[in-house]
């Protein structure tokens, strides 16, 4: 498996850390509540298709980054830097 | 004061051939780090091209002789080989004598390091001057083509001894192969 990182190209899997779902980069406010919090910490999908998910190139540049793909052909879709993921 | 003799990481190891390769310790000298604030990339870029001629290198490049510039990382840049200048638009790091880096050549070394590495090296893909932040065996490094058949292999100081030591093992089976086949 190949991830195309944006600032690197295309790297070998061993190259990256997996973190989990891009739903991390949407951090509920302070105040939103335990339903919100609990959504945020503990509860994730588990899709039969596309998903996004956080992996650092962690043997390489050291950036975070979002990737796009799908579970069930397991074909990478897209990756872009969390600094451009951010609004 | 007490006069210090300053060590290659390298010392009694290399310089060393087996087969058709040639290690070599390439003595760095000064080395920092340089990592611009949020937009400040362009005015450290000027900057560094006035006082030491190198610009700050796009990813995956590397920039001139002696001083040089290495991409190296996101928003990062390793400064080699003269004192970097005062830089208002950066963080900048000591780094000198934190990197142990092996001077790679002769016609197997392609065939070595795709041994150790996973990026590509071919030469259509990995031009003279591309650099690679990746993996070196089980260790973070960086990979540098400096010609046809010379790469410069860096890895933290403290891996110095690893580093030769994966180096050496893959050159003996790489230059054993002929000698089994033949
Ligand atoms: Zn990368």
């Amino acid at each position: 498996m190949r991830l195309p990182c944006p600032l690197c190209g295309d790297r070998d899997r061993r190259e990256f850390y997996y973190q989990g779902h891009a739903l991390m980069l949407e951090r509920p406010l302070r105040d939103a509540g335990d339903a919100a919090w609990d959504n945020y910490l503990h509860n994730r999908d588990n899709p039969a298709g596309e998903t996004r998910d956080l992996w650092h190139h962690e043997a390489g540049c050291g950036a975070w980054i979002v990737v796009t793909r799908n579970t069930v052909t397991h074909e990478v879709l897209d990756a872009i830097l969390v600094e451009k993921a951010r609004v | 004061m007490v006069k210090l003799i300053a060590n290659s990481p390298f010392s009694k190891l290399l310089p060393k051939t087996i087969g058709t390769v040639t290690l070599t310790d390439i003595d760095s000298g000064k080395m920092t780090l340089v990592a611009p604030f949020k937009g400040q990339q362009k005015l450290v870029s000027d900057a560094l091209k006035s006082t030491l001629g190198v610009e700050f290198p796009a990813p995956n490049r590397t920039l001139g002789k002696m001083p040089r510039s290495v991409w190296f990382g996101r928003g990062l840049a390793l400064i080699i080989g003269a004192d970097c200048p005062d830089l208002d638009g950066a963080a900048c790091f000591d780094h000198s004598d934190a990197w142990a880096i092996v001077r790679l050549d002769g016609t197997d070394t392609s065939a070595i390091l795709a041994r150790l590495t996973p990026i590509d090296l071919r030469e259509s893909t990995f031009k003279c001057g591309h650099t690679a932040r990746t993996l070196i065996g089980h260790m973070t490094g960086c990979i540098t083509r400096l010609g046809v058949q010379s790469f410069e292999v860096m890895v933290m100081r403290s891996m110095a001894a690893t580093l030769v030591h994966e180096l050496t093992q893959v050159a003996k089976n790489i230059a054993a192969r002929p000698v089994i086949s033949a």
